[in-house]
């Protein structure tokens, strides 16, 4: 496939090399002179100087093509972001994948229709999570349409539902909980299930409503 | 009526000091604090120290209330991701956002933002302004 990278830093220049070794054809565009003159060393003709947000520089990668693939991987996410759009919305680029590089713009991408967006931060922070089982609430998955998020909660040992029926506990709207995992084995949860400390509860979440569960199972913000 | 100015160069500071002069209530946006300075001394609207993506400072600003919303920090596309942030989220009726590059405002002009591109202007006037004269009899200027 054709795919055409914005963007020649780490990121853009190790997937360049990666797509490159796939097979796939590839233009990477790059800025700043200096970072060109070396990208150039290693990718020759591959990589081209100019600035990806301008409508022409982009033609001249190809874009009117279109690229089966476009990736916005500056290290702006201002540039990312009309870089996906000119892509998306001028050009009939049918995937085009953002980096987010300050996680607080992700709401930005996600009203203006960039939908796949990547960022490390927000990656590392839910590895994070994971390995730090106190922080109470691991995110294991993120249905950004759907705006569902299936999640992870441990019953600790002063939970204020330890003890109880599923059935008798004031679950959040928006929230169910799907599964019990204790002992190495998983059931299914059922009005009747009794929460125990140590137990891990898998359930479904409302993206808003993620807080409230931890407070419920948890008894803590 | 409120107004919002987000970015307070040159531009951005002489239409913040034309609006509240003409009884607008304007609350103007900058990252860096020196430019409150070219406000005067005389400044009575709201200012907020800040980055016009961050929308905690939109907040601030209270961007929901505005009734108009002028962008015009230095960045081309940092205008227009604000100026679509502003009318997408907070619904603002009237945005303007300053672009230079012509092609990209056009590209955003044809989606529903109203741009203002200052090269373009400048283009055009260069080219009318040359056309008169050589369209003028010779021997008349």
């Amino acid at each position: 496939m054709y795919v055409v990278v914005a963007g020649g830093g780490k990121v853009g220049a190790n997937v360049t090399r990666s797509l490159l070794e796939m097979g796939h054809e590839v233009t990477m565009i790059e800025q700043r002179p200096d970072r060109f003159a070396r990208l150039e060393e290693e990718f020759g003709p591959v990589v081209m100087r100019g600035d990806a947000t301008e409508i022409s520089v982009l033609e001249r990668a190809g874009i009117a093509r279109p690229p089966e693939l476009v990736l916005a991987v500056t290290g702006d996410d201002e540039d990312n972001l009309v870089i996906s759009q000119l892509a998306k919305e001028g050009y009939g680029v049918d995937k085009a994948i953002a980096r987010v590089n300050d996680p607080r713009n992700q709401a930005h991408f996600d009203l203006l229709g960039i939908r796949q967006t990547i960022c490390a931060t927000t990656s590392i922070l839910g590895l994070v999570e994971h390995e730090v089982p106190e922080h109470g609430l691991v995110r294991l998955l993120e249905l950004q349409e759907e705006r569902l998020d299936i999640v992870e909660v441990q019953i600790e040992k002063n939970s204020p539902v330890a003890g109880s029926r599923v059935g008798g506990i004031r679950l959040p709207e928006e929230s169910r909980l799907i599964s019990v995992f204790r002992h190495g084995r998983s059931e299914l949860v059922e009005p009747g299930t009794v929460l125990r400390p140590g137990d891990q509860v898998l359930a479904v979440v409302g993206s808003d409503a993620a807080l409230d569960l931890r407070a419920v199972l948890h008894g803590k913000r | 009526m409120k107004a919002l100015v987000i970015g307070c160069g040159r531009v951005g500071s002489a239409v913040a000091k034309g609006l509240a002069s003409e009884d607008w209530e304007v609350t103007v946006v900058d990252e860096m604090e020196d430019s409150l300075q070219r406000l005067g001394p005389g400044w009575r609207g709201g200012f907020v120290l800040g980055h016009g993506m961050d929308t905690s400072v939109l907040h601030q600003a209270r961007a929901e209330d505005a009734d108009a919303a002028v962008v015009a920090t230095d960045g081309d596309n940092t205008n227009v991701v604000i100026g679509q942030v502003l009318q997408k989220r907070y619904g603002i009726g009237t945005v303007v956002v300053r672009v230079l590059d012509p092609a990209r405002a056009q590209f955003y002009a044809e989606r529903g933002l109203q741009t203002v591109c200052p090269t373009q202007t400048a283009i055009s006037v260069l080219l009318d302004t040359v056309r008169a004269t050589s369209a003028e009899p010779a021997g008349a200027a």
